[in-house]
């Protein structure tokens, strides 16, 4: 029994109810309660979260050169990449064109933020979801250094290595202060790695959370701090100057050399360590294909990299742009961010208010009123929800659509894209993946393929650094300096009305700003951020979000230890860092999670 | 044989500004830095809501001390001094929010790598309001900056990095730019409530 969805789900909520609920609901915390069967599967799911919407109140009546300063705030982790999709929306708006170098300095800054963000989510955030801390105390360090030797020819790896790292993490253990591996399942059977590939991954942890140090030099180098790197509409805020020794801010040979360095290490670390232990665990779960949600039916990339400066067009754009719908992979529509008919926000599930709640609106439009009310169903008080009811608002993300499907954003959409293209740099990465573990291509579509194209993605702009930071370098040499425009900087150059829009592939996904512009102050800002398309609550048609369809059918161990939940919300690396803990039905607190 | 290297301190200010309350941390450190100069071994970050993403300022660090919003169910604006192991287990004891769960991961990797400091402090902030989207601080908590700096100094001295006040008037390079330092941000914002 129960409920079709127009997109693809049958939904049965007369299961047990089982609610991952956060300790507060301030500041970006999400919660999902999903129904099991009897036999503990899933068979729907609700996703709610109070990402932060308010920054088109903040921003009104305000300078639109200092707008990135602003959006650089909204979140904890994706800092730059907002900040750039800002300015980016008020060249837009205004018409600048950026010299050739700001392109290749900002495409270094975007993708130094995915390489950076990819290996601290999948390290820090995501592989305690597949790796049992607790188990790799009772690993082998000889065999360890076997497996670890056998897989990649990254140098720390000998017996002696494990056994020492083997030491520090049971001494950390023993003084009981769990510290940033407390809040696990360990023991849980949904863990399957044997001790010693669980040693090899923590020893990794630790070198990764050693290494992401270096790669934020970058953006100290380019941004003139880190965190909350310096912007600039127009350009990039440093100036170049190859002759000047450590000159105050400017950039010049020294500099570029260590910047090359850092790259080199990343690519390294990329080949050596990320992607050989992503291909080492997934061999352990390559029969849990759950998780793929809307992944095989509906995806959507905005695109971003452009090769050439001022030219934001699908063929200038080096990772691709493009939507799938309804898994059909041989056809791959073009994406118009301008269209009203494209892009569109609904409520009727939100916490908001519309005119008109069976009608979405196009971002240039949206407007931003609360409506905060539960629907009948609901248990619980507004200050204390002990359980939704989805069939009225549930929560403060509001649902994107694009030509009305809910889409899937992220690594995974955009690899899927770029392989729909059959675009080489894209697809053979992915089918030698799929081949090492002996998987057909339906199972890239899984929680496992959106960890494992986070990986290849990271592989890819590592070495995409390279390019543009030899790019860069090249133009220099040739005697082209210019690293900003600053023919419109003055507001009385401005027209007196305009709007624009800016779009990046942050490392979780699409986003996009909308600006309009009036007598030279800002007059609407609009953001659709990545998790609003993959947290979004179902639309008005009964369409269920990204979240929400990638916890479908998917069995669970046991209830009261929702790995498998966490498991797949990660893989989204939801901008959501937040504490849980999981309810009983009835409200009783069961046990405590953190989503990380 | 020269005299011995001073100790790097870190001072250290973490919270969203643009949520009410929850900017106690960054606007503390600001208001530090308008009031008081601090020796070279001294550094000032606003850490916004990074998280995890500061560990290598906390590693780099002999001494950190910490501005931030914490809930201890105090009346709002009552500043309490947390310092060495309290801090982690203080900003474990309630988490109210994101970076806060963020900050005690970010000490305990400090550990794992082997760098935690060797002195640790805390000035929390106990908010009224972290729930206005957009909104400024509350007036109890808005109250409580200057204290909130002038403590961090006597803590400061403790540690052997005497700051001086600056005089009225003296200006002090601006911590945040581009309009949202806390005068440009207070002074005008409108606010929408989340209702509930």
């Amino acid at each position: 029994m129960g409920v079709q969805t127009p997109n693809g789900f049958n939904l049965d909520n007369s299961g047990k109810r089982v609610v991952v609920d956060p300790v507060t609901r301030i500041e970006g915390h999400m919660r999902v309660e999903v129904n099991v069967d009897s036999d503990n599967v899933i068979r729907n799911a609700v996703s709610t979260g109070t990402m932060w919407r308010g920054i088109e109140v903040i921003l009104r009546g305000r300078d639109p050169r200092d707008a990135w300063a602003f959006t650089e705030r909204i979140c904890g982790v994706c800092t730059g990449t907002h900040a750039l999709t800002s300015v980016r929306a008020v060249e837009d708006a205004l018409q600048i064109r950026i010299p050739e170098n700001a392109n290749s300095i900002r495409n270094i800054m975007q993708l130094t933020l995915q390489v950076h963000d990819h290996i601290v989510h999948f390290y820090h955030l995501h592989a305690l979801d597949w790796v049992d801390v607790v188990s790799a105390l009772s690993a082998d360090p000889k065999a360890t250094s076997a497996l670890a030797q056998s897989i990649s020819p990254w140098p720390l790896s000998s017996p002696g290595y494990f056994k020492d790292l083997q030491g520090r993490l049971k001494r950390f253990v023993d003084s009981g202060q769990l510290g940033p591996f407390k809040n696990g399942y360990w023991g849980s059977k949904a863990y399957r790695l044997p001790p010693e590939a669980n040693l090899m991954a923590v020893a990794h942890y630790l070198e990764a959370l050693d290494f992401q140090k270096d790669i934020v030099k970058i953006h100290t180098i380019f941004g003139g701090k880190n965190p909350h790197p310096n912007w600039l509409v127009g350009g990039v805020p440093c100036p170049i100057n190859v002759d000047g020794v450590g000159g105050v801010g400017a950039i010049n040979m020294e500099r570029l050399n260590y910047v090359a360095e850092i790259i080199d290490r990343s690519i390294t670390f990329t080949d050596q360590v990320y992607l050989p232990d992503v291909q080492a665990i997934g061999s352990f779960y390559k029969d849990w294909l759950y998780g793929g949600g809307l992944s095989g039916k509906s995806v959507l990339a905005y695109g971003d990299i452009p090769e050439n400066a001022n030219d934001y067009s699908a063929k200038n754009l080096l990772l691709p742009q493009g939507a799938i719908i309804d898994g059909n992979l041989n056809e791959i529509h073009p994406v118009d961010l301008r269209n009203s008919n494209e892009i569109q926000e609904f409520v009727a599930h939100s916490w908001y208010e519309y005119p008109d709640e069976t009608k979405g609106l196009h971002p240039w439009d949206g407007v931003t009123v609360p409506n905060y009310k539960l629907g009948p169903n609901a248990k619980g008080t507004k200050t204390n929800i002990e359980s939704l009811d989805e069939s009225g608002k549930y929560s403060w993300i509001k649902a994107p659509r694009w030509k009305g499907h809910a889409m899937e954003v992220g690594p995974l959409a955009r690899w899927i894209v770029g392989y729909a293209q059959a675009k080489p740099e894209f697809k053979e990465p992915v089918d030698k993946l799929l081949k090492d573990l002996g998987l057909p291509t339906a199972a890239l579509f899984s929680t496992l393929g959106r960890t494992a194209a986070r990986a290849l993605e990271c592989q890819w702009a590592a070495y995409k650094l390279k390019h543009f930071q030899d790019k860069l370098i090249a133009t220099i040499k040739a005697g082209d300096s210019s690293t900003a425009n600053v023919d419109k900087w003055e507001p009385s150059t401005w027209p007196s009305e305009v709007k624009g829009v800016g779009f990046t592939e942050a490392p979780r996904g699409a986003l996009a700003h909308w600006i309009k512009i009036k007598d030279t102050k800002i007059e609407n800002y609009q953001a659709v951020v990545p998790t609003t398309w993959n947290g979004s609550p179902r639309d008005p048609q009964g369409n269920i979000g990204a979240f929400e369809a990638s916890l479908m059918n998917t069995p669970m161990v046991d209830p009261n230890q929702p790995v498998e939940i966490l498991r797949t919300l990660h893989s989204f690396d939801p901008c959501l860092a937040c504490s849980t803990h999981v309810m009983s039905a009835d409200g009783q607190e069961m046990a405590k999670v953190t989503v990380r | 044989m020269g005299a011995p290297l001073a100790k790097k301190i870190l001072v250290l200010g973490i919270g969203n500004i643009l949520w009410a309350d929850e900017g106690f941390g960054v606007r503390a450190l600001e208001t530090f830095n308008a009031f008081y100069e601090a020796p070279g071994n001294v550094s000032l970050l606003d850490g916004g809501t990074q998280g995890l993403y500061l560990v290598q300022f906390v590693e780099e660090a002999d001494r950190l001390l910490v501005f931030d919003a914490i809930d201890y169910g105090l009346e709002p604006g009552t500043l309490k001094i947390v310092q060495g192991d309290e801090v982690p287990k203080f900003t474990g004891a309630k988490k109210m929010s994101l970076h806060q769960t963020g900050f005690q991961e970010v000490l305990s990797a400090a550990d794992l790598l082997g760098a935690y400091p060797e002195k640790l402090a805390l000035i929390g902030c106990q908010p009224l309001d972290l729930e206005d989207w957009g909104g400024p601080l509350t007036a109890p908590v808005r109250e409580r900056l200057l204290q909130a700096a002038e403590l961090a100094a006597v803590i400061l001295d403790q540690w052997g990095a005497p700051c001086r006040r600056r005089a009225p008037g003296e200006a002090a390079a601006a911590l945040l730019g581009n309009d949202i330092d806390f005068q440009s941000y207070e002074t005008r914002i409108p606010t929408i409530r989340t209702g509930g």
